[in-house]
């Protein structure tokens, strides 16, 4: 019974790190909390759905083009938008980009409507030493984990990788060795929503979709990032494998109701008690 | 405290506004007082998160969980069978000591982690509000006893409670404005170490201003539960008025008097005369509302220097041009 509550939250807990590892790199580089991520995971959904139940296409042709879709609603709000007042005080980029996903999901549901929409795909399950384990969650997760060290090794060894990192680290000094740094931001955010895409795509074949569902989203994102330290890449996939499992244990022991104020009040401890982050570095304001 | 002339002014116009809108109270119907009365709830809020987000410049987010919290106090107090008016104190203790408690932790961080530890407090009231069945009846909801009598005079007596409540804000707010503590406050939004280095006691400041919004947000939840004498977890907590009272705030002018109150106002006649027409477009309204502040009002209504603004717009464009670069 433990052994599959665990594995379940494991499971859960690869797609929230898919989910958060936009989020987090937007914080981290732009230092913008994007209340629009949880928006841009539904529509990332709703784009898969609507691709494969109308259109008709294969799964695996519409989630790529979804993912290149969102990346350019990314990097069009970035650079229309969010690029004016990128150096404002918090309370103002927070703002508009809730003020941007209010109109994203207000526009979600008057296209799309509130009705819970899902793929549901089945492809078996898989049993192993008494646990039950659906194929589609196995496979969802291990896309979401690939995208993640994907990003996570192209940060690190591309040249593009590193102009992000060198941003993060001191825009100044980056955009003296001759980084166009809104050309990056821009690129930041383009990643960003690509994650959450992803993220959507993978949710779809797993959960049914609503548009409501942006709020839980972006709920997620806070909590991980804040689990796993700032703007941290690694930080994200640590923190949404322990996010999974602290809500499998949580469902476990208080039932489920009770799942998510655990992630939550998780969080407010990690946040007053060490505000870095479990891999976070200091200096990340 | 420091009341020169134009702060005189202020509190005369304040005062006034306030006992015209007091008499005003016996004239209107029911629906008028129903908007009169969503209105200075509205200012209250705006007013009580003005302390906190305007003056000293935290980016708070977490209002509603005040005003939540009083609408709790207020419902199980009254079902305890204790007096509106003593529920509504027992409220203002509670949002200002949850607030004392909940400021010694959140008042550390800074920035985005302030910003995120204010929503969570509001997730947090409204999960547990929603799971602990025993206390506030859960999802479901909890009735408030009914005050007694014909609904005009309740309506009436609601109407002046919250416009006193307004009232009282609104003198918090030019005592504030113009008092040492408000200096002190504005000085820790311009540098927190600057300000603790003039010799401010920076943690005491910041804390007794969180009381202090937290107080106004609470006694206004708790005059807004007796009024509609049933309060479930998704309206007493909810995320998009936290928001909205930051951006009615931001609208009128952060850290100024009059702000709170006219971004109120203006958000009140708009809620009623635009949203109205547009139910399904609700939310995308207000984003777009809050888009178009910030691309183009950003000190908001009392914050822009709307003279000089005039003055460069009156200004030929050929002029700008032909100014040396610099």
């Amino acid at each position: 019974m433990l052994a599959q509550y665990v594995v379940n939250g494991l499971l859960m807990g690869g797609l929230y790190a898919c989910l958060a590892v936009g989020f987090a790199l937007v914080w981290g580089v732009l230092n913008i909390v994007n209340m629009l991520h949880g928006s841009m995971v539904v529509l990332g959904a709703y784009f898969c759905l609507v691709g494969v139940q109308q259109l008709g296409l294969p799964l695996y042709a519409v989630a790529p083009a979804v993912c290149i879709v969102l990346f350019a609603f990314g990097y069009v709000i970035q650079r229309g938008l969010l690029n004016r007042v990128i150096t404002q005080p918090i309370l103002i980029t927070l703002t508009l980009t809730f003020g941007l996903e209010l109109i994203v999901n207000n526009v979600i549901l008057n296209v799309f409507s509130a009705t819970p929409r899902s793929l549901a795909v089945n492809l078996g399950t898989l049993d192993v030493w008494g646990m039950r384990i659906p194929m589609v969650r196995i496979v969802g997760m291990l896309v979401a984990v690939f995208l993640t060290l994907l990003l996570y090794w192209l940060l690190r060894h591309s040249k593009m990788g590193r102009a992000i990192i060198a941003v993060r680290m001191d825009r100044h000094a980056a955009a003296l060795m001759g980084i166009r740094i809104p050309q990056i931001y821009a690129l930041t955010f383009g990643i960003g929503a690509l994650m959450a895409g992803a993220a959507g795509c993978a949710m779809a074949l797993i959960y049914p979709v609503t548009p409501m569902m942006s709020g839980v989203f972006l709920g997620k994102a806070f909590v991980i990032c804040v689990l796993g330290g700032l703007g941290s890449v690694p930080g994200a996939i640590i923190g949404g494998l322990v996010l999974g499992l602290v809500e499998g244990l949580g469902t476990l022991t208080l039932g489920p109701q009770w799942a998510t104020s655990v992630g939550f009040i998780l969080m407010m401890a990690v946040i007053i008690v060490f505000p870095s982050g479990i891999a976070g570095k200091k200096g990340y304001e | 405290m420091i009341f020169d002339r134009p702060a005189i002014i202020k509190l005369v116009v304040g005062v006034a506004l306030f006992m015209g809108a007091a008499i005003a109270g016996g004239l209107l119907d029911n629906y008028q007082l129903q908007v009169g009365t969503s209105l200075a709830m509205l200012s209250v809020l705006c007013m009580g998160w003005n302390i906190t987000g305007g003056y000293m410049g935290y980016p708070m987010l977490g209002m509603a969980a005040f005003f939540g919290l009083g609408c709790y106090i207020d419902a199980i107090a009254q079902v305890a069978g204790i007096p509106v008016v003593a529920a509504w104190l027992l409220a203002t203790a509670g949002g200002a000591l949850t607030a004392a408690l909940l400021g010694l932790a959140l008042l550390r961080l800074k920035g985005h982690y302030f910003a995120i530890g204010t929503i969570a407090i509001v997730e947090v009231l409204r999960e547990v509000s929603n799971n602990w069945e025993s206390l506030t009846g859960g999802a479901v909801g909890l009735n408030v006893p009914i005050l007694q009598g014909d609904p005009e005079t309740v309506g009436r007596f609601f109407y002046l409670a919250m416009a006193s409540l307004a009232l009282l804000a609104f003198l918090i707010t030019i005592v504030i404005d113009r008092s040492r503590f408000g200096f002190g406050l504005r000085c820790i939004r311009q540098n927190e170490q600057a300000a603790s280095m003039v010799g401010i006691d920076v943690f005491r400041y910041k804390v007794a201003a969180f009381m202090l919004s937290g107080a106004l947000g609470s006694t206004a939840g708790a005059v807004y539960a007796s009024m509609v004498a049933f309060i479930e977890p998704k309206d007493a907590f909810s995320l998009i008025m936290t928001i909205e009272v930051a951006v009615m705030t931001m609208l009128g002018g952060m850290g100024t008097i009059f702000g709170p109150l006219a971004g109120a106002v203006f958000f009140v006649v708009l809620r009623e005369f635009v949203w109205a027409n547009f139910i399904n477009w609700h939310s995308g309204i207000l984003g777009l509302i809050v888009v178009i502040v910030i691309y183009f009002v950003p000190g908001g209504l009392f914050g822009t220097n709307w003279k000089a603004l005039f003055r460069r717009a009156a200004r030929p464009r050929a002029s700008v041009r032909s100014q040396p670069a610099l």
